[in-house]
């Protein structure tokens, strides 16, 4: 098939638009296509993830007080590693850990609309963060005893309850330990 | 001409060692592509492998994307001392350093998926700790300091995260993880951050693509936290019917969660495709033997090979092989033609850069020597 438009090189793209039910078919070569301003991204293949992510970054309800909190932060600048909150936006990549702390009144909404939760549920390093660990597991076990007492099983209830106290007390020790080793 | 040396320079290739240099080209093939997906694993009739990826960063240095190369050089060298330390467990790994690997070597091992394309293109003072089965590979210095990567044969997703997990503890024995009461491990990408977890799978669906249904079930996939891609990663096409679905979402799902969620959509996907596999045989049997019976034909007599024909007519073979409507090639088999065919892989089985058509020659030529074995 002849390019519609030059009518010289082959047609490489073809293009089927239906607007409010009508249709309309076309076929050019890619550089006419180019021209016409047809061949977007989707012709073009990759759309970097990391276009996307500070398109969603700069994306806020107008008139919310994120917005403006955004427009605050993007000066915001890492102490450690130099990055600013904009730079960040460009190049979607945190440059260290300190990052995640400079620009921390920005990312709540970020890690919302990325992941639709901020708070981390999967595994813990255990040997450097026992502390995190038992206090999540406090946490699960006084969830627990909640819904024990609701149920009115007195007895489970107690026995959480003494499990609880075995934690905590697991946990103070441990943040000893971890004081006295530092 | 020294550049070109220098970019075919097998300075450290652990698949040309003096036995391959002095044997046949036959046996440089198979340690090449020997080891990949070598044996079948479960479902394998649609799922090719399953594939658990962590990203983690130690504690005090800058992510790979902002860090200067001295700050890279020490965490490689802080790489090198937890191998050391943990020597037991990683008897059996070989850690490759890219600066002085080959490029064309470079791309084989993004075809066999042991590292990232991103990888393949900045690697200053990076690393590919690999073990001796290809199972299990650490990426140092990609972008994150540290992702292990643990890939099986088939659908496998539990005993692939059980894997990298053991890898991580190991690791983690030796180094302190930037980790985040709230936030979990902290990564250079905001879309990894959490448990750091990228679960998928390798998908051949061509049954669903042929009653053209695939475009209404990848939409839905989108909607339940899955994303899609060609099996190369971003922006690649889905070529030879082989899809890649991974999960999204990485924060606030724990692990078994994220890998038992696509392993439920896995097991729909591979009931959707049987469905569709069906359908087709009741329509046409012969049709659907034929298509297999010629693909395999083209593929033993072709003299030019193209790489996106090449992939169709694997998945027609494949299919076919899976119906029963071909015999006397492996599952395993296909797998290494997914290698061989590859342009990186071409290139260095000829040891030289080959242009586009000569690669289709090559192709065609290699295809059909590793049939006739």
């Amino acid at each position: 098939m002849i390019c519609e438009k030059c009518g010289k090189r082959s047609a490489t793209v073809h293009f089927t638009k239906v607007i409010h039910g009508k249709k309309t078919e076309w076929h050019m070569c890619e550089s006419c296509a180019r021209e016409k301003g047809e061949l977007e991204r989707p012709f073009e293949g990759g759309f970097p993830l990391h276009q996307f992510f500070s398109g969603m970054m700069g994306f806020m309800p107008a008139g919310s007080s994120d917005k403006l909190l955004l427009q605050a932060q993007t000066g915001v600048q890492c102490s450690c590693c130099g990055l600013t909150y904009a730079q960040f936006g460009q190049i979607g990549r945190f440059g260290c850990e300190n990052c995640y702390e400079a620009f921390a009144d920005c990312l709540p909404a970020l890690f919302r609309r990325l992941h639709g939760s901020q708070k981390h549920r999967g595994k813990i390093p255990l040997r450097t963060e026992t502390g995190v660990k038992l206090k999540r597991d406090i946490t699960l076990v006084r969830e627990e005893l909640q819904r024990k007492i609701a149920e009115e099983a007195f007895e489970e209830a107690a026995a959480l309850r003494d499990r609880i106290k075995q934690l905590e007390k697991e946990r103070e020790a441990g943040g000893a330990a971890g004081e006295g080793k530092r | 001409m020294k550049e070109k040396d220098e970019r075919w320079a097998p300075e450290q290739d652990p698949f040309r060692d003096e036995d391959a240099q002095a044997g046949s080209e036959n046996r440089r093939l198979e340690k090449i592509c020997g080891k990949f997906l070598q044996e079948a694993g479960p479902e394998a009739d649609v799922v090719i492998s399953s594939r658990v990826r962590l990203a983690r960063n130690i504690r005090g240095n800058l992510f790979p994307p902002l860090a200067s190369n001295l700050q890279r050089k020490k965490i490689l060298q802080l790489f090198r001392e937890i191998l050391q330390k943990e020597a037991e467990q990683f008897s059996r790994f070989q850690l490759l350093e890219l600066d002085s690997i080959s490029s064309v070597f470079k791309q084989v091992l993004v075809e066999k998926h042991l590292i990232s394309p991103l990888m393949a293109r900045e690697n200053a003072c990076s690393a590919l700790c690999l073990r001796e089965n290809e199972t299990v590979g650490i990426m140092v210095n990609e972008e994150d300091h540290i992702r292990i990567q643990c890939m099986l044969p088939g659908l496998q997703l539990e005993q692939a995260w059980q894997e990298a997990s053991l890898y991580d503890d190991c690791l983690e024995n030796q180094a302190r993880y930037v980790f985040h009461e709230e936030l979990g491990y902290l990564t250079a990408c905001p879309t990894t951050v959490g448990t750091g977890l990228r679960a998928s799978v390798m998908l051949h669906l061509p049954a669903l693509v042929m009653t053209r249904q695939i475009n209404r079930i990848l939409s839905a996939l989108n909607q339940v936290g899955l994303v899609i891609q060609g099996i190369y990663g971003e922006s690649t096409d889905f070529t030879g019917n082989l899809f890649q679905v991974s999960n999204q979402i990485t924060l606030g799902q724990s692990e078994e969660e994220i890998w038992q969620n696509l392993y439920g959509v896995t097991r729909q996907l591979i009931n959707q495709e049987k469905k569709a596999r069906e359908h087709l045989l009741n329509e046409g049997r012969e049709r659907l033997g034929d298509r297999s019976g010629r693909a395999l034909g083209v593929m033993r007599y072709a003299r030019v090979l193209g790489g996106q024909e090449a992939m169709q007519l694997l998945s027609d073979v494949r299919l076919g092989l899976d119906l029963g409507l071909v015999r006397n090639i492996s599952a395993g088999t296909l797998n290494k033609l997914l290698v061989l065919i590859q342009p990186g892989c071409l290139q260095y089985l000829k040891d030289r850069e080959l242009s586009a058509y000569e690669q289709d020659l090559e192709r065609a030529a290699q295809v059909q020597k590793f049939l006739d074995c």
